[in-house]
């Protein structure tokens, strides 16, 4: 009797485990070795195929390519603090401020625009702000503006963009550790004589520091990977990375040149969560959950 | 500060401000877009010349709506194809893999669980084309060493299904994990009890208690494939997918009709969220 019960749990485990192991060896582990191994190999003047640095070293050796890179780094990083800093008083308001009765109103009507599609989203923003557009349209009939101003393709907008397209991957994981949050803290510290900026600095923040980081990374990742947003509303100035990939992938139909430049895109996001996850000291097991 | 302390008249008009900037900062695109799908315009902006359904229902040959417009419909039509076909693959493997992390006991299990997040912060760029390049290096190896043509390694239907699914699949089974670590197993232990062998377990008890994250998974499945561009793009051929097919439109500019299409998916993927996430809220209550 024993005996058949384990092996018939033994054998379920391979139930479970043999098409988890498929999906992630086919589709995750070989692909990305593929993609190193295909950023290595090169054909020369020749036409004869071989294994080369070509690759990398054009990447380094042209401005545009690396100064795209390090841009698209740095404004990802930038984006990331900035919905931080929005996310965080909004989540606080939803969990701790809003009275109990519109708490469950507003956590359905935050989540409605995080299903719509990316694409619409920019779309609404570009028919928002175009020359032609209805930020113009109304600026001018009420005499701000004297002539329409194109206030898409610049960085700023695309900030923007970035910011509103991704801010709610950052709002859904601080409203659920603030939620946990024991009010008594706060009230406990208020008692005592803390000033709001004090209670933030000590209690809320590093209270909901799994969350930050999180939320964090997943916005961050959104970011450094996005294409439509900079691409739509950054227009030809836009200058992001992703967009080199998409180009070399299927403009120049040079595949090995894109798996270089998506093989350091990659090397950069994982080298940005882990220094991020070593300078908060936090373990990436509590932080994913 | 919060509910319980007494709050300043000034700090709480400028909390209360900072909150209804932001709501309208989130939903200004969304309905400026709905509204403009009305507009009896040729182009997606104002003035308004006065209400029309045309972008609907028009027939042409001036004003296409979408439900004459075959190419969008055509787009929309793969779409759904695409996300069943992602929504049920991602629904039963990420089953499967919720049960391997929350109810087996394995050695490498950390690092399989590593694995298993890892697709959530791979760029959505790279493992389409990580993807793209290794269904080639596969199929030219069938080719060449075997002699076979394997359709399903060329872009196309197939392979945007396998590059949405790697991703997908690990929400899902983050969703469906989550509710199973509130499971008790000791309902597990009592139908042992009764004699009833692992799969009668699995089948009748534990899925039961799973059903709604189960569903819940399948319509985030379902959605974000639905919406998916940046993997999408390096597998798609020449039957493009609703986003991709958008996209051109809206660069190179285009009729209300994106409006219209905006305002159906909007409408529907809104409610598709209301329900998902009124059921999900009864059904957790009902449980515990």
């Amino acid at each position: 009797m024993m005996i058949s019960k384990l092996r018939t749990i033994r054998w379920s485990f391979f139930v479970f485990f043999i098409p988890v192991f498929l999906w992630l060896f086919l589709l995750i582990v070989l692909p990305q070795l593929e993609l190193l191994r295909m950023s290595f190999l090169g054909t020369d003047y020749y036409g004869e195929s071989g294994v080369t640095f070509d690759n990398y070293w054009a990447f380094f050796s042209e401005p545009i390519y690396w100064l795209t890179f390090v841009r698209t780094a740095v404004y990802s990083i930038f984006v990331t603090l900035i919905v931080l800093l929005i996310a965080l008083p909004v989540a606080f308001y939803i969990t701790k401020v809003a009275s109990f009765k519109i708490t469950g109103f507003l956590m359905v009507i935050i989540l409605v625009p995080f299903w719509v599609s990316e694409l619409i989203r920019v779309y609404g923003w570009m028919i928002l702000l175009r020359e032609s557009g209805v930020l113009n349209h109304f600026l001018t009939s009420i005499g701000i503006l004297k002539v329409p101003v194109e206030m898409l393709y610049n960085d700023i907008t695309m900030i923007m963009g970035l910011v509103y397209t991704t801010m709610l991957f950052m709002i859904v994981p601080l409203i659920g550790v603030m939620e946990s949050m024991d009010d008594a803290l706060i009230e406990a510290a208020h008692d005592l004589g803390a000033k709001k900026l004090t209670i933030w600095r000590t209690i809320i923040i590093p209270y909901s520091m799994p969350g930050i980081m999180s939320g964090s990374i997943i916005v961050f990742m959104l970011v450094l990977g996005s294409y439509l947003t900079p691409n739509l509303m950054g227009g030809k100035n836009s200058l992001w990375f992703t967009e080199q990939i998409y180009n070399q992938m299927i403009i120049y139909f040079n595949w090995n040149q894109g798996a270089a430049f998506g093989f350091m895109l990659l090397l950069l996001s994982s080298l940005i969560i882990w220094l991020a996850l070593k300078l908060t000291k936090q373990d990436w097991r509590s932080v994913i959950k | 500060m919060i509910r319980t302390l007494p709050n300043s008249k000034a700090y709480s008009a400028a909390f209360n401000g900072f909150i209804i900037l932001y709501f309208t900062f989130l939903f200004a695109p969304l309905i400026v877009t709905m509204v403009l799908a009305f507009n009896d315009s040729m182009f997606p902006s104002l003035p308004w010349k006065g209400f029309t359904l045309d972008w609907f229902f028009g027939e042409g040959p001036e004003k296409i709506g979408i439900f004459h417009d075959r190419s969008n419909l055509r787009s929309i039509a793969v779409s759904f194809r695409v996300a069943f076909a992602v929504s049920t693959l991602a629904t039963i493997f990420g089953t499967l893999a919720a049960f391997l992390f929350e109810q087996e006991n394995f050695r490498f299990k950390n690092f399989f669980y590593f694995l298993m997040i890892a697709p959530i912060v791979i760029p959505g760029v790279i493992l389409g084309i990580s993807i793209l390049l290794f269904a080639n290096t596969v199929g030219l190896f069938f080719e060449n060493q075997l002699g076979m043509d394997i359709g399903i390694l060329r872009p196309g239907f197939w392979l945007v299904v396998l590059g949405q699914f790697s991703f997908i699949t690990t929400i899902v089974t983050l969703v469906i994990i989550a509710r199973l670590r509130k499971f008790d197993r000791t309902l597990e232990e009592a139908a042992y009890n009764l004699g009833a062998n692992r799969f009668e377990v699995i089948w009748h008890i534990t899925l039961k208690y799973l059903r709604p994250s189960i569903i819940g998974g399948f319509a985030v499945a379902f959605l974000m494939s639905f919406e998916n561009f940046n993997t999408t793009i390096f597998l798609v051929s020449s039957e493009a997918t609703l986003p991709i097919n958008l996209y051109l439109q809206v660069r190179d500019g285009s009729t209300p009709v994106i409006n219209s299409i905006s305002f159906l998916l909007i409408l529907a993927t809104s409610i598709i969220a209301v329900i998902n996430l009124y059921v999900g809220r009864r059904k957790n209550k009902r449980a515990t």
